[in-house]
């Protein structure tokens, strides 16, 4: 088939509002996403205000509070269980058969997962805007022109961790192994990186751990998003995370391919 | 370019690592007429749907639907297929029309044609009534038909339905049965339909048995039964399914 541009955009935009259509209908799923991180911000940044101290880094030019530091791995945190989510999503669908209808659409497959991709990062950009907006009314203050610059950044983070979930799909075959998943992927990954503390705190602690966070791309999509909402750029951590994003992607494609027969390993047809 | 032909596999194997599947399938699924594969659980049939439909791919042989190579030109067979496969597909938190409607964006389709399209297909099937009813509401005939409806929505010139009555009481099996044979006469539709139901094959259809992994006869339904020297489809297929190490027998349903 050689579907005219116009085609592609067509099939982004059905598989964007079927996306779309979803998130909305699971409210529960919209909820969760927006407690889990508010939890962190309003009960546990608040404790730990005191203990906790930040000295000044860059991108920030005074002394900020606990909660601020916290926002943008909080950001991530959202982005980062949204891509899980889509990962477990994708599992269903495909113990569930419904895989069936996106696999054997005319358009190429990693043109397929792409707009897969791209509609969880929407999905995402949806639930970090209300997250914001609920931190702004209580703890956060942000330079107002950051919640625009950080929205490209945004796209690219949630593209990246969406393409982690989609590798984890391919290689997860039931959906009962998911909670390994939340054990050794999801929560390693978020304490292991600047989320909560910054990491010139980690390697005072341990040398073993610093290495980890920094070889942990999470860190990377954290600070990534922290220089985005001070207008600012981390071109280290844009680069790790745009590799990421294409080693990810590539890996997910190649899951995905009929040659490595992901469908058959769940089942004979 | 299409050709008369719907679907030509030759020489097709498959295999599960080391457990050959499928070996050495030659058949053509002819225009305008139903073609029933028919085969005990674990005959090969769904593994046969799913590298017609690009799921999987072959080890050795090849597929060419409307005559177009599925390993060459997989988009251009695809684009001419409509698929139902024997799990449901459908999103069930999505309405009847939008289910319609995500599966035409699957192929690029929109606009005003598409609508009336959406509509057409909904009226054939009789669910123009339930488009706005979420997909859960419908029952599992209902839920078959609009899997149809969805499967013709692109025009294509080749069906394949997977099992595609199981679960369901006998006058929504007859129902769909029926229909999909008028698609073959009133449209000139080449239609695989794989199941294990005998009583769902008519006299004039064309029948492929598949036995472990192997066609065990393939032509005209009145070909194959006089070639068994057996005095009906079931009887045909008994005796070329006989001493199955899979001990499944067929399902007989109603009389055939």
């Amino acid at each position: 088939m050689n579907a005219p541009w116009s085609a592609y955009l067509v099939c982004l935009r059905g598989l964007l509002w079927r996306e779309a259509l979803r998130f909305f209908h699971q409210r529960e799923r919209f909820a969760s996403a927006l407690v889990r991180p508010l939890i962190w911000l309003l009960i546990f940044a608040t404790g730990f205000r005191s203990v906790l101290g930040v000295s000044i880094i860059p991108p920030y030019q005074t002394y900020i509070t606990y909660e601020t530091y916290i926002i943008p791995g909080l950001v991530g945190m959202i982005q980062l269980f949204n891509g899980m989510q889509s990962s477990l999503s994708m599992v269903y669908d495909r113990e569930t058969g419904n895989m069936r209808l996106l696999l054997t659409s005319p358009f190429p497959r990693s043109y397929l997962l792409l707009c897969k991709l791209i509609a969880g990062a929407f999905v995402s950009l949806l639930q970090v805007a209300a997250f914001l907006a609920i931190a702004e009314l209580f703890v956060v203050d942000l330079p107002p022109i950051g919640y625009l610059a950080v929205v490209p950044v945004l796209l690219v983070t949630g593209l990246m961790l969406g393409a982690l979930g989609l590798l984890l799909s391919s290689a997860i075959r039931q959906l009962e192994n998911f909670a390994g998943v939340m054990n050794f992927v999801i929560f390693p990954m978020f304490f292991l990186s600047s989320a909560l503390y910054p990491l010139w705190r980690m390697k005072e602690s341990s040398d073993l751990m610093f290495a980890l966070c920094t070889l942990n791309p999470f860190t990377y999509v954290v600070e990534s998003i922290r220089f985005a909402l001070y207008l600012d750029s981390n071109l280290v951590a844009n680069t790790v995370v745009i590799a990421a994003l294409g080693v990810f992607f590539g890996l997910s494609v190649y899951g995905y391919d009929p040659r490595t027969n992901i469908i058959q390993r769940r089942g004979r047809g | 370019m299409d050709n008369e032909k719907g679907i030509e596999i030759r020489d097709l194997s498959y295999a599960y690592g080391s457990k050959l599947a499928l070996e050495d399938i030659t058949v053509t699924v002819r225009k305008s007429r139903f073609t029933a594969l028919l085969g005990p659980n674990g005959a090969g049939k769904s593994t046969l749907v799913a590298l017609l439909s690009g799921l999987f791919l072959p080890k050795a042989g090849s597929i060419e639907v409307c005559g177009h190579n599925m390993a060459v030109q997989p988009r251009l067979a695809l684009s001419r297929m409509g698929i139902v496969f024997q799990a449901q597909t459908l999103d069930l938190d999505l309405s009847v029309q939008q289910n319609m409607g995500y599966f035409a964006s699957l192929h690029g389709l929109h606009g005003r044609a598409v609508r009336a399209r959406i509509d057409a297909c909904l009226d054939r099937m009789d669910l123009a009534s339930r488009r706005t009813d979420r997909v859960r509401e419908l029952n599992s005939g209902h839920r078959r038909r609009l899997e149809i409806a969805r499967a013709l929505l692109h025009q294509p010139r080749v069906m394949l339905l997977d099992e595609a009555t199981v679960g369901l009481d006998v006058p929504s099996r007859t129902g769909i049965v029926e229909h999909v044979h008028r698609l073959c006469t009133e449209q000139g539709l080449a239609v695989l339909w794989a199941s294990h139901l005998v009583d769902e094959v008519w006299a004039d259809d064309d029948l492929i048995v598949l036995h472990e992994g192997r066609v065990r006869a393939a032509g005209p339904v009145t070909d194959v039964v006089s070639e068994c020297c057996a005095g009906g489809v079931l009887d045909a297929f008994n005796r070329l399914t006989a001493g199955s190490s899979n001990a499944d027998s067929p399902a007989r349903g109603e009389a055939v």
